[in-house]
């Protein structure tokens, strides 16, 4: 077990390196920097003035100088500065973090506590209307994209309440933190609230079929004990790999919804940055998400052992 | 030996009827079938896959799965209670606890993410209020007397790390954890090792004497009847068609199916004997059993039978005294042997 721990942990650092490679070309390749964006807006310039400015910033060096410039800083927890705001780029992206940290954990806490006992139902009745319903709900979910759907419920809230849930900062009660995170998480879950449902059923059906459960029933065991007990401890593992794909998703997503919502989180800020190629903001940005996601699969993997002890033995 | 002491019935089983709904249609997996077991009593069921031993057994614990399956008439009388007019409830209460059940593949029959000790721990916690601790020091003690070596550790373990032979005394120390007062064993030693499958039948017989418990002991190995049962009962196509003690039955077979079944026996050929001895077969298949011929099933495949066999089904009639036979020709048979 410690050895597969020490892999994975050595493999993680491979893949934030070759991460960090991609964001790093990849966005140089994208034409176009900031020099050039703040002068064309401005007409015509003196090239001088802008061979000056792009000397500043340190774009005139050769594209590997610039990487290990970067990547000095990062290990050195230096993120550099904001090419718009001129503030660093750490005191900008920080701030921002828990905003969209709540979202996207309400919105996992949503499709993990929606999906799974909906797609525990669903596979206990197959066949059955309540089944059917849940399943045409589901496919709903999938088919909807998040903003449209969060478009939906503004529209929806402004027709019925005569107003929409806007953004505070600094909500005054717990209740009014909680709708103004839960509409916009909803939003944005409901996707993977409906995938997360569709996974448990098709796994829950598997495992019903099981010997196992026949041996529950035969000891006694009441059905909700053999479902959620029984079943759904087995049935629980491709759930979790999903919940941990789509938590990488879930940034894609939130991009959306956080514009739509007007939602000051990270997502929308990655975007503003990138109509700025604001490459500290952005390289940053995108390598801290790379960084949760890898964190998050390292987490599945640890509950893959956690749940399953022929994981855990099998080493 | 359980003729000499007028023993209690522990199980009684009346005219059960269980059927499943398919999209080929209807088919009676069980059809009429009577049988009782008394306390310490082992009786054998016998018969072909599909002839419905397991679903006869599954109607008895009520777990046949509905749907398509649904016991549409009879009764199963445990003890003085009848389990078909028994609510969901009443019935768990009943299930682990006064029946148990070992099955066939003890491969899968266990939770692979439980410990064994804690799927041991649910059987006595179902049933009996006791604190873990004490559940866990009874699902030790099961674990010995099982004869499983190392009972402390292997408790703490996962079913993946047991040999199957282990996994199935495991099964058994579950089944045997509430003291029922009926066992079945639906072909417990078929997927074991042949030199497992004889530790795991003597273990079983040993615990049910030991503990006194009735055993329904489903095989389809005539040599494990031989071994083990008082009673036999033969069934063919959902149908009891023979029932007999073991003695008689071994003794003078009479339906030409359990003939048929004995004659399939593979034996050690002798020394001298001719190179190439063919094994024994009964000709032809199992009739389905949504298509069943309108006399007696198993006329189609069988050497005896004349014109009335095809027309009439048999009645189940005592030829011999405690030996039943449903065939028209089983006087006969019994005359000539």
């Amino acid at each position: 077990m410690f050895a597969y721990i020490v892999r994975r942990l050595f493999l993680m650092l491979v893949t934030l390196f070759g991460i960090s490679v991609i964001i790093f070309v990849l966005l140089r390749v994208v034409p176009g920097n900031i020099v050039d964006i703040l002068f064309d807006a401005a007409g015509f310039v003196d090239p001088a003035d802008k061979a000056n400015l792009e000397r500043e910033l340190g774009l005139s060096q050769p594209i590997v100088i610039q990487y290990l410039h970067w990547i000095g800083g990062l290990l050195h927890g230096d993120l550099g500065y904001s090419y718009v705001s001129e503030k660093p780029a750490l005191e900008e992206i920080l701030p921002r973090i828990p905003i969209t940290a709540r979202l996207a954990g309400l919105a996992l806490l949503f499709s993990a506590s929606i999906g799974i006992p909906l797609g525990v139902i669903s596979a206990v009745h197959q066949g059955s209307k309540l089944d059917y319903a849940l399943r045409v709900v589901s496919l709903s979910g999938l088919s909807l994209p998040s903003f449209w759907l969060g478009l939906l419920i503004l529209m929806a809230s402004v027709s019925l309440f005569g107003s929409m849930p806007i953004f505070n900062p600094n909500p005054k009660t717990w209740l009014e933190a909680l709708t103004i995170y839960a509409v916009p998480a909803m939003a944005v879950g409901f996707r993977s609230a409906a995938l997360t449902m569709r996974i448990t059923r098709s796994s829950m059906l598997e495992i019903l079929r099981q010997d196992y459960i026949r041996t529950a029933r035969a000891k006694g065991a009441s059905e909700a004990s053999v479902n959620y007990h029984h079943a759904l401890k087995n049935a629980v593992l491709p759930v979790i790999t999903v919940i941990g794909i789509e938590a990488a998703f879930l940034i894609g997503g939130l991009i959306v919804t956080e514009t739509v919502f007007n939602i000051p989180g990270i997502a929308r800020f990655l975007v503003e940055a990138l109509r700025w190629r604001d490459y500290p903001i952005v390289q940053n940005l995108v390598m801290f998400i790379a960084v949760v996601v890898v964190v998050v699969n390292f987490i599945v993997d640890m509950l893959y052992a956690a749940i399953d002890p022929r994981i855990r033995f099998g080493d | 030996m359980s003729e000499a002491i007028p023993a209690e019935t522990v199980l009684d089983v009346k005219n059960l009827q269980t059927v499943f709904f398919t999209n080929s249609g209807l088919f009676r997996a069980v059809d009429d079938v009577s049988f009782s077991v008394r306390r310490g009593e082992t009786l054998a069921i016998v018969g072909e896959s599909g002839c419905g031993k397991s679903v006869s057994a599954l109607s008895i614990m009520r777990l046949v799965p509905d749907p398509p399956g649904r016991i549409v008439g009879g009764s199963v009388t445990l003890e003085g209670t009848d389990l078909l007019k028994l609510d969901d409830a009443a019935m768990r209460s009943i299930r682990g606890n006064r029946i148990s059940m070992i099955f066939q593949e003890p491969m899968t029959s266990l939770n692979p993410v439980m410990r064994i000790g804690d799927q041991i721990i649910e059987a006595v916690r179902l049933h009996q209020k006791v604190s873990s601790k004490e559940a866990w020091k009874q699902a030790v003690d099961m674990l010995r007397l099982v004869r499983i070596p190392e009972p402390e550790r292997r408790a703490q373990e996962y079913p993946h790390q047991l040999s199957g032979g282990m996994r199935q005394r495991a099964m058994i120390a579950m089944a045997l954890a509430c003291r029922p007062a009926l066992l079945i064993a639906d072909e417990p030693t078929t997927a074991l090792d042949v030199t497992i499958q004889a530790q795991i039948l003597a273990l079983i017989v040993d615990l049910q004497q030991r503990l006194g418990t009735g055993l329904i002991l489903i095989t389809h190995d005539l040599g494990v009847v031989a071994q083990t049962a008082q009673r036999v009962i033969v069934m063919y196509a959902g149908k009891k068609i023979e029932e007999a003690t073991v003695e008689s039955l071994f003794e003078t077979p009479l339906h030409p199916y359990t003939r048929g079944l004995m004659a399939s026996i593979p034996a050690v050929p002798s020394p001298d004997a001719k190179e190439d001895v063919r094994l024994v077969e009964i000709p032809g298949m199992v009739p389905s059993l949504t298509r069943l011929p309108p006399g007696c099933a198993f006329a189609p495949r069988c050497k005896l039978a004349v014109d009335r066999c095809r027309q009439e089904y048999p009645p189940l009639d005592e030829v011999k005294s405690n030996h039943w036979a449903a065939c028209w020709r089983a006087g006969e048979i019994a005359e000539a042997s």
